[in-house]
């Protein structure tokens, strides 16, 4: 199965928790018709830092933490299905998979 | 000459302050982890050094810190706190059944005799065990089950087991506490539990002599006599004096018998600490006075202590995991407020000075004796 480089921008707190910068580039597997979707991203995001496990989604179920948010190409991705195709520019690299801490909180 | 290192859990972060033997000089480092919640943090008493940390946060959840040196260095260990089997039901604010749900970890006790074993106390109420140094939790889930878990309600702050007492003495027996659910005992190191609040009266329950459902805030007891316990209550001092079985008041002369924390002097058995609150739903000092009590008879008889503590304008809680003693000649307490302030008697309460007074809000203060 090939893979793609993915752009993924991270929230400042994961940033200093995987000891990255605002943005990381992981090779991501592609589903049967060459799309990325988000379940991908996460999994690889997961295997190259394991210290993000748990704080992006829940260990066992993979449901998404409330007050995060994922965007690409400007659009809200959060509540579509994880195993949705992502826009192509997201598996080209043109464009980041933001993952993003909601307005909450102080 | 031997020192202290206070382990200091904020809303904002974790701070490590050291000062020698004289208590009036302190280095601080922090905040560790800036912008988490720190709800508590603890040192192995068989190896100083290494330290574990909880960090949670509403938006990213829970991890675990861990320190080799002191608090110099951290790495984050296993997060991954998951309930055995079906995790069922406990009762929601308004009664009805209400699924249990990990939220975060409130209190990290390490073991008497093993630096890599830790237990964890959670919200919603289980207790968590390591035996590899945090990289993996597995639940005591005798404690949970053990029968009137789907009786257990969550307190304002949640249903948080908040207390781990492990006793040195008779191997195998701890002691723990959950709000609002009350005290439990184990005698075979947490595979079967007892609930343990006979004596306790609490108002706001239909039954107030109740089985299970009073909100303890906090337990404490001396490392050389486990078996006596002392409590701070929602409401009501208590203490008992057969491991729990039995409890009895001793609020006596205490100006309100309201508060979070209670602690017990190193080297005093009958000498303990509480910071009264004034009322369940103004949760600070009487009068605007910030006071410690102290009781050198295990309770009723209770000392105002004030020496060096703000006296006017103060309007500061102190958390239920905010308080700890030191165990050099003359002990050391030591508490810290919502406000930020960290406060040290080197004189068992006799005189206080602030050791840091613009934090975020502490959630929690642990001591280590240093040689």
């Amino acid at each position: 199965m090939s893979t793609a480089t993915i752009r993924v921008e991270l929230p400042a707190h994961l940033r200093t928790l995987a000891r990255v910068g605002a943005e990381v580039a992981i090779a991501v597997q592609l589903n049967g018709e060459g799309r990325v979707t988000q379940r991908a991203i996460l999994d690889a995001l997961e295997a190259r830092y394991p210290m993000l496990c748990g704080t992006i989604r829940d260990h066992v179920t993979h449901k998404r933490r409330a007050f995060l948010r994922f965007f690409a190409c400007a659009e809200d991705w959060s509540h579509e299905s994880p195993d949705a195709p992502l826009p192509e520019e997201v598996a080209s690299g043109k464009e980041p998979f933001l993952i993003v801490g909601a307005i909450a909180g102080g | 000459m031997s020192g202290v290192r206070l382990l200091v859990g904020t809303k904002k972060g974790a701070f490590v302050m050291t000062s020698d033997g004289k208590r009036e000089k302190w280095d601080i480092s922090g905040p560790h982890f800036g912008g988490w919640e720190i709800y508590h943090m603890k040192g192995s008493p068989v190896d100083p050094n290494r330290l574990y940390a909880s960090q949670t946060s509403g938006w990213f959840g829970q991890l675990i810190q861990r320190s080799n040196d002191g608090g110099k260095t951290w790495e984050p260990v296993g997060n991954k706190f998951v309930y055995d089997g079906v995790p069922g039901t406990h009762q929601w604010y308004d009664g009805t059944p209400h699924p249990w749900e990990f939220k975060r970890v409130w209190h990290l006790e390490p073991s008497l005799t093993d630096p890599d074993t830790v237990y964890a106390g959670v919200e919603d109420a289980a207790m968590f065990r390591t035996t590899d140094g945090g990289q993996n939790w597995e639940e005591l889930s005798g404690l949970r089950g053990h029968g009137t878990g789907p009786r257990w309600q969550p307190g304002a702050g949640g249903m948080c087991l908040h207390t781990i007492l492990l006793d040195q003495n008779v191997p195998g027996r701890m002691f723990i506490a959950i709000s609002a659910a009350g005290a439990f005992r184990t005698d075979d190191a947490g595979k079967t539990w007892k609930p343990i609040n006979q004596g306790l009266n609490s108002k706001f329950l239909p039954d107030p002599t109740a089985e299970v459902g009073h909100c303890v805030h906090r337990i404490a007891t001396h490392k050389a006599r486990p078996g006596v316990l002392f409590m701070q209550k929602h409401w009501d001092v208590m203490r008992s004096d057969n491991a729990g079985d039995l409890w009895t008041e001793v609020s006596g002369n205490l100006p309100t018998d309201f508060g979070f924390v209670i602690d017990v002097h190193a080297h005093e058995p009958e000498t303990i600490y509480v910071v009264p609150i004034k009322s369940d739903s103004e949760h600070y000092p009487l009068e605007g006075k910030l006071s410690v009590y102290r009781s050198r008879t295990g309770g009723n008889e209770w000392q105002e202590l004030t020496n060096g503590l703000p006296q006017r304008d103060c309007y500061v809680n102190v958390l239920r995991d905010a308080m700890a003693v030191d165990s050099l000649d003359k002990c050391g307490v030591y508490f810290g407020t919502t406000g930020g302030q960290v406060y040290c008697s080197a004189d068992a309460g006799d005189s206080w000075s602030p050791v840091v007074q613009n934090l975020p809000g502490v959630l929690s203060v642990e001591v280590q004796t240093l040689p």
